[in-house]
């Protein structure tokens, strides 16, 4: 049986949880990939939490378990055991389409590789979520165009992204990420592909995103400079955590 | 949603244009196909209807011999009618309307430097009641005319165009093997029978004249009978055959020296084959927009191949398994409309094109149109499914890292 859960905004409290509600919540958490003697453990076993808006770096070389982890908190994937629970419902007993739409009203994405829609304007890219979400046409617009201006693009709503640099392109990710004024901003190298003084740019959005809307983002990146815009670091080897970077250990 | 989603469609296929165009090239091809097919068969099929029906109305053919055998088949050991046989058919049978004899030969019409070889009938009035013939101008023999076998005739339309052109006939004479016939009448014209054969080509004269002056011998060659309205023909026929039996003295266990045809059953066995005709062409062109399906199938496919990584990404953003399966399946609806709506205007214009090549009358099926247009929104469905239940159950996480 499915446990009820709150997979809308309209009731939740998310944002006026006492301090040591944790957002996300990661106990005791495994990914096992694979049966018998070709099973591989991604992840051996986490724990740690996450309190709303909250800038958190996640670092760690490739096949420490970095993109599994961020799978789960993105509700894309289920841990194999232990508890995945955001603003305190448990994922991992959820439905696939129950997980869709918690990602469609709680979660926004940024990607390495921007995943904006070939020959489709700026505009129409933003409006993306907004549409599953139902919005009113009119609204959306509006909104999109408001999105669009907060990462700096005024005045580019038409053109595709063909036609804009990696940098923009990655602001236009950003834009459609935080339309919808998500939760939780998981972003996976969003400046992987970028140079330095890009990246920089795309690092002080998202830090202005986080301070003043409150978006709590989880970000993983390759480079120190990067992480360092973040308030706190996790640091991924292995499966497991490796780093005592965390402000407190127990479970609230 | 819906309105959404379509949009989202045609936007989508507005982005590969000329793809879109070969994916629906062939429900085009198949739905035009159907079209013209079932739109020219039925064509077709009313004229042979309409040719025949102008043949006469319950219009009944008896000649000599055991079947028909072919223009001037008769068999040389079955006898002649005689116009005894005429008259006695005329008394005896209440049910017909109308008895002719008619007795033909082709004989080269002159009239001054003009000549031209043409069918010559010798009959009565009754032949132009059997055949439903009206007169555009002149007159019909008169009952001396044929009780005498005076050398009178009355020419069909292509006849009066062949000898006279635009001159008035009437009145006039024209020799037939050297014997002068003077035009009394002349015939509407009838066209082309579905034969192909000129129906207007005739000189009718007296069947006494054509005895007497032509074939020198009393014989009549066949006689067209017509059945009274509400009469059977069925009924007639069996009346006409027992009577000539008894006339020929034909024993009960000997077969008929003649033979009695209804024009009903050639117009049944016409208008079947050509209905076999057209469903055989339109079977063929059913298989083409199945072919379309398969094609329409095969590009979605292709296309949620291509566009794993934007599936990926949609289902990150929030798309649910059920909207995504409705984006590729409206998108495969949309494209097979349209393709549908395109074959049905290219197949009408076809038709049409056709109709007017061939002659026969153009006749709007809306029946087929329409099926058309749902056969080809169902091909959209049955073999856009497939490619959309692929696109939905796409792991978000694979589609997301495909390159």
């Amino acid at each position: 049986m499915k446990p009820s859960i709150q997979t809308t905004p309209q009731q939740s409290t998310g944002r006026d949880l006492p301090d040591n509600n944790p957002i996300i919540n990661v106990k005791g958490v495994t990914k096992v990939y694979g049966t018998g003697s070709a099973a591989m453990a991604a992840l051996r076993g986490v724990d740690f939490f996450i309190r709303q808006g909250e800038f958190v770096a996640v670092m760690g070389p490739s096949g420490s378990g970095k993109s599994t982890c961020m799978n789960i908190l993105g509700c894309l994937d289920i841990p194999s055991s232990g508890q995945y629970l955001f603003q305190g419902a448990d994922v991992g007993r959820l439905s696939r389409d129950q997980r869709a739409l918690l990602r469609r009203n709680f979660l926004g994405f940024v990607f390495q590789g921007f995943n904006l829609l070939n020959r489709t304007s700026a505009l129409e890219n933003v409006e993306l979520p907004l549409i599953y979400r139902g919005t009113p046409i009119a609204e959306r617009k509006e909104q999109a165009k408001e999105a669009l201006r907060s990462v700096g693009l005024s005045g580019w709503e038409s053109h595709t992204p063909g036609e804009l640099s990696g940098g923009q392109q990655q602001r236009v990710a950003i834009a459609r990420a935080i339309v919808t004024h998500p939760r939780v901003l998981l972003a996976d190298e969003p400046t992987g592909n970028l140079d330095s003084a890009r990246s920089r740019e795309i690092m002080e959005l998202l830090t202005v995103f986080n301070r003043e809307m409150g978006i709590t983002i989880i970000m993983v990146t390759h480079e120190s400079d990067m992480a360092a815009y973040a308030g706190r670091q996790i640091h991924f080897l292995d499966g497991v955590i490796a780093n005592g970077d965390e402000p407190e250990r127990r479970q609230p | 949603m819906i309105w959404e989603t379509f949009l989202l469609a045609q936007r989508e296929i507005r982005r590969n244009v000329l793809r879109s165009s070969l994916t629906i090239l062939g429900i085009v091809i198949g739905v035009a196909a159907v079209i013209t097919m079932v739109t020219l068969g039925g064509g077709a099929t009313a004229q042979v209807t309409k040719d025949i029906s102008s043949l006469g109305s319950n219009m009944l053919l008896m000649r000599p011999g055991q079947g028909f055998r072919g223009p001037g088949g008769a068999s040389s050991t079955s006898p002649m009618f005689k116009m005894e046989d005429v008259e006695a058919l005329s008394r005896e049978i209440s049910g017909l309307a109308a008895v002719a004899p008619s007795s033909n030969r082709i004989i080269q019409a002159i009239y001054g430097n003009e000549n031209w070889s043409t069918t010559v009938t010798g009959t009565t009035n009754a032949f132009l009641e059997v055949r439903n013939w009206a007169l555009t101008s002149g007159r019909a023999f008169t009952s001396a005319d044929t009780r005498a076998g005076k050398a009178v005739c009355i020419i069909g339309s292509t006849v009066r165009k062949e000898l006279f052109g635009g001159l008035d006939p009437l009145g006039v004479s024209i020799r037939l093997q050297k014997l002068s016939f003077q035009v009394i009448g002349v015939l509407e014209s009838k066209g082309q029978s579905s034969f192909g054969s000129d129906q207007d080509d005739v000189v009718l004269i007296p069947i006494i004249a054509f005895q007497r002056r032509i074939a020198g011998n009393q014989d009549v060659a066949s006689i067209y009978l017509s059945a009274k309205d509400g009469v059977s023909t069925e009924k007639v026929k069996k009346d006409v055959e027992t009577l000539m039996r008894e006339r020929r003295r034909i024993g009960n266990d000997q077969d008929d020296d003649f033979n009695v045809r209804d024009l009903k059953e050639i117009i049944q066995a016409l208008t079947s084959s050509t209905r076999v005709l057209t469903a055989l062409l339109a079977a063929v062109a059913a298989v083409s927009l199945l072919v379309g399906g398969i094609g329409i199938m095969n590009i979605m496919l292709v296309s949620v191949t291509e566009r794993t990584r934007e599936i990926g990404t949609r289902l990150a953003i929030g798309a649910l398994e059920k909207e995504v399966l409705m984006q590729f399946l409206v998108e495969a609806v949309v494209l097979s409309c349209f393709g549908g709506i395109i074959g049905i205007i290219l197949g009408l214009s076809a038709a049409l094109a056709g109709a007017h090549a061939l002659n026969i009358p153009f006749l709007f099926n809306l029946k087929i149109v329409s099926l058309a247009f749902v056969f080809s929104a169902a091909v959209g469905v049955i073999f856009g499914y497939f490619p959309a239940r692929k696109a939905a159950r796409l792991n978000p996480i694979e589609a997301l890292r495909h390159e």
